[in-house]
């Protein structure tokens, strides 16, 4: 029987199916393996590197990615919180929020002193409108920054919010749902810092 | 069996995926945004597209062609599976640029068309040459759009491509209308169809002209 008209049998059909999934299976897995370790690396890096973003520069010496304790917030979601040393004494924490947007939520890492000030804040993930919303990134502009140094009562509670809503922190041309969302996730942010503090730093740190 | 010649001029012009077929349009309206997205994505699909046409043109013997589709569609799909996991993995800046554009690829139905169209019927060599002309049509076409949405839109060029190619491209990053307001609408989906639309139209106007000059005289024209 040639190969013609083999390949119109309704069996042949099904084996070469057959085959060329378990062949292309076969190749994922592998590759699959080959990659994995790589990708995991690759995310640990990003994960540094927004990690130092929102530190200034040799404000800790520890490996911040092992140092860290998972806690829950009054809500049950948890939240990973990443603990900076210097020379073994506690300096500050660094944690990620999140807040519904215009779009989706909007994800930020905020590092916090232990005093509850804020030493840096960024946006790790949104998808608001480009070209309004997306101002909040620290690419488009410096209006990420304006919460550094700010802290619970500082401005008060009242004020902790965009101008349009009383507060002090400016909202875009265009866009206010967006900004809104940051400043309520940088406030809810420093409300769990200040909940939790003595939960934060109360577990000895991992080296 | 069309030449060499023939097949890369198809690609690159006559047949473009985008400008003639009109194929693929999913990943190029959502993707040109901006020159270097636009730039990625195209040299994403140009390997998956000269890839797929010479795996497919290998097998074209075994592959009945009762189930050609199911067996084509896992080809394309284990294929941009690799591509996503090895830009991951090896190519971590650009993946973050590009990343959730890759899935795409599968749902770009001129990688489909060339292995049904072309790499089913033609030898391996062939089928490779015709895949990466399509896909290098397709890039020109994606990174036109993509320049031009972003000339209007933020008054830049090439804005991050130092992310994609290496810090040496950082030459290509303009900024062509410092303090520009921004022109909203080019960079949302309606920009796409817009610059798209406007682009067909100048190539049918081209084309047309083109014909005009050359009619009386081109001896393809004179009667019999």
């Amino acid at each position: 029987m040639t190969l013609l008209e083999l390949r119109e049998k309704i069996g042949y059909h099904a084996l070469l199916l057959g085959a060329v999934a378990l062949a292309a299976s076969v190749t994922l897995a592998g590759v699959d393996g080959k990659t994995r370790s790589g990708i995991a690396a690759a995310e640990q890096r990003d994960l540094q590197q927004s990690l130092a973003q929102v530190l200034p520069e040799g404000f800790a010496d520890n490996d911040l990615l092992k140092d860290k304790v998972n806690l829950k917030r009054a809500d049950g979601s948890a939240v990973a919180v990443f603990r900076a040393r210097l020379k073994g004494e506690a300096k500050g924490a660094v944690f990620q929020m999140s807040a519904r947007g215009y779009a989706d939520e909007v994800v930020v890492l905020i590092g916090v002193d232990v005093g509850g000030r804020i030493l840096g804040v960024r946006v790790l993930k949104h998808k608001e409108t480009p070209g309004l919303g997306d101002k909040i990134e620290i690419a488009k502009g410096n209006w990420i920054r304006s919460f550094e140094g700010r802290s619970l009562g500082d401005p008060t509670a009242a004020r902790f919010g965009v101008k349009k809503d009383g507060g002090v922190f400016d909202q875009f041309a265009g866009a206010t749902i967006t900004p809104r969302a940051v400043v309520k996730a940088v406030r809810e942010g420093l409300q769990f810092f200040v909940a939790n503090q003595p939960a934060i730093f109360a577990v000895p740190g991992k080296e | 069996m069309a030449s060499y010649k023939e097949i890369a001029e198809q690609g690159l012009w006559t047949q473009n995926v985008v400008f003639s077929q009109l194929l693929g349009l999913c990943p190029t309206l959502a993707v040109t945004t901006s020159g270097t997205n636009g730039l990625g994505m195209g040299l994403a699909t140009t390997a998956v597209l000269a890839v797929s046409g010479m795996i497919v043109s290998s097998l074209r013997q075994w592959i009945s062609p009762q189930v050609r589709i199911p067996v084509f569609i896992v080809l394309i799909a284990a294929l941009v599976t690799l591509v996503d996991m090895g830009l991951n993995a090896y190519l971590h800046d650009l993946y973050k640029v590009l990343g959730m554009y890759i899935a795409l690829i599968v749902a770009n139905c001129s990688v489909l068309g060339r292995a049904e169209a072309f790499a089913a019927r033609e030898p391996v060599f062939a089928s490779g040459l015709d895949g990466l002309s399509m896909g290098l049509g397709f890039t020109f076409a994606l990174t036109l759009i993509g320049l031009i949405r972003e000339l209007l839109g933020a008054g830049t060029l090439f804005s991050q491509a130092s992310l994609l190619l290496g810090p040496s491209f950082k030459f290509l990053e303009t900024t062509v209308v410092a303090d520009y307001g921004g022109f909203l609408l080019m960079i949302l989906p309606p920009g796409g169809f817009l610059v798209l639309g406007c682009l067909l139209a100048a190539k049918r106007l081209y084309e047309a002209r083109r014909a005009v000059a050359a009619g009386p005289l081109s001896p393809s024209a004179q009667p019999a």
